[in-house]
């Protein structure tokens, strides 16, 4: 059964980003092409003479994909909780990717900053997403500070560089049977999305393994068809890996030529 | 009065976060404002009053992954 993430069915296990593409109509394309049941969105400053915001948001909603708003870029408890607050007045949702950023290089989350940041968030009645990492501790925190979906990274945001910390992964699913995973950040290439289904992975974000490959549109396609694989291949069981080979082609009756 | 908004120093006449959300041209703009580093909501802009100096920030929809 599909996983619900605030009581609410995804129509996809991809959530797709929607920055950084050569163009809006190049966006507009790949959304098309992927059919993500989610979009993440920002909020940034707005000129009035620009207004560059208002003809993305007719974009989006054009598009008429539910959206996550984040807190991308904040770095502090402070300005995550305001940033939710702008993002909850202009979206219209009580969802929010939760970002608290601690380290530059890394682009890791403070997960101090980020148990506290949604803490706070839930009491006043959001609905937080917590881009987190794969840390056993931490996700219980985020847990009991009324968390409902965990978002650890599979690398570094922007990496692309797939699935960093398998074990890692694959004990947080272990651990948390029935809350709703989702990888958030590193993924690269369709496989590493169809893998972090396969190990159980409840959905995967993904935004500029589309928006910077060669052809958006194309790898959009390719990423909605990988997560499809994988939520199916996952539904299907699959089997347990060996060390040893076992013959496929049964032995017995098998010709003496010997 | 001199105030900033979105980091940038204005000269601006108007008395309250509504009245300078008008004032800009912001005019039925989707967008959600701070003031001081507090988020003022629409509801609240009317009665938010500027002082000389204040930081004001004005937000939109904007990509994000």
């Amino acid at each position: 059964m599909a996983a619900l993430f605030y009581g609410q069915e995804l129509s996809s296990a991809l959530m797709l980003g929607t920055a950084q593409y050569p163009s809006p109509e190049i966006l507009r394309d790949a959304v098309l092409a992927a059919q993500p049941g989610v979009l993440t969105v920002s909020l940034r400053r707005e000129s009035a003479g620009e207004r560059a915001g208002q003809a993305f948001w007719s974009l989006v909603q054009e598009l008429g994909v539910p959206v996550l708003p984040n807190t991308a870029g904040c770095h502090t408890v402070r300005e995550a909780v305001t940033t939710a607050h702008m993002a909850r007045e202009v979206f219209g949702t009580d969802w929010i990717k939760l970002e608290v950023i601690g380290e530059l290089d890394t682009l890791q989350p403070d997960v101090f900053g980020l148990v506290e940041a949604a803490r706070i968030l839930t009491e006043e009645g959001f609905k937080v997403f917590p881009y987190t990492t794969e840390d056993l501790v931490v996700a219980e925190r985020l847990l009991a500070a009324g968390c409902e979906v965990l978002m650890p990274w599979g690398a570094p945001i922007g990496s692309g560089k797939g699935l960093n910390n398998l074990f890692g992964l694959r004990a947080m699913r272990a651990h948390f049977p029935s809350v709703p995973l989702v990888v958030d950040a590193g993924i690269g290439v369709p496989s590493h999305a169809a893998q972090a289904l396969e190990l159980g992975y409840d959905a995967v974000l993904i935004n500029t393994a589309v928006a910077k490959a060669g052809d958006p549109v194309a790898m959009a396609r390719a990423f909605g068809l990988a997560v499809q694989a994988g939520t199916l291949a996952r539904q299907a069981d699959p089997m347990e890996a060996r060390d040893m080979a076992a013959p496929s082609t049964p032995v017995a009756g098998k010709a003496f030529l010997g | 009065m001199k105030i900033t908004v979105n980091d940038e120093t204005q000269e601006v006449s108007a008395t309250t976060l509504a009245g300078l959300i008008d004032e800009l041209g912001y005019g039925g703009a989707r967008i959600a404002t701070a003031l001081d580093g507090h988020f003022v909501p629409k509801t609240e802009r009317l009665r938010a009053t500027l002082a000389a100096g204040a930081r004001v920030e004005i937000v939109a929809p904007m990509q994000g992954g």
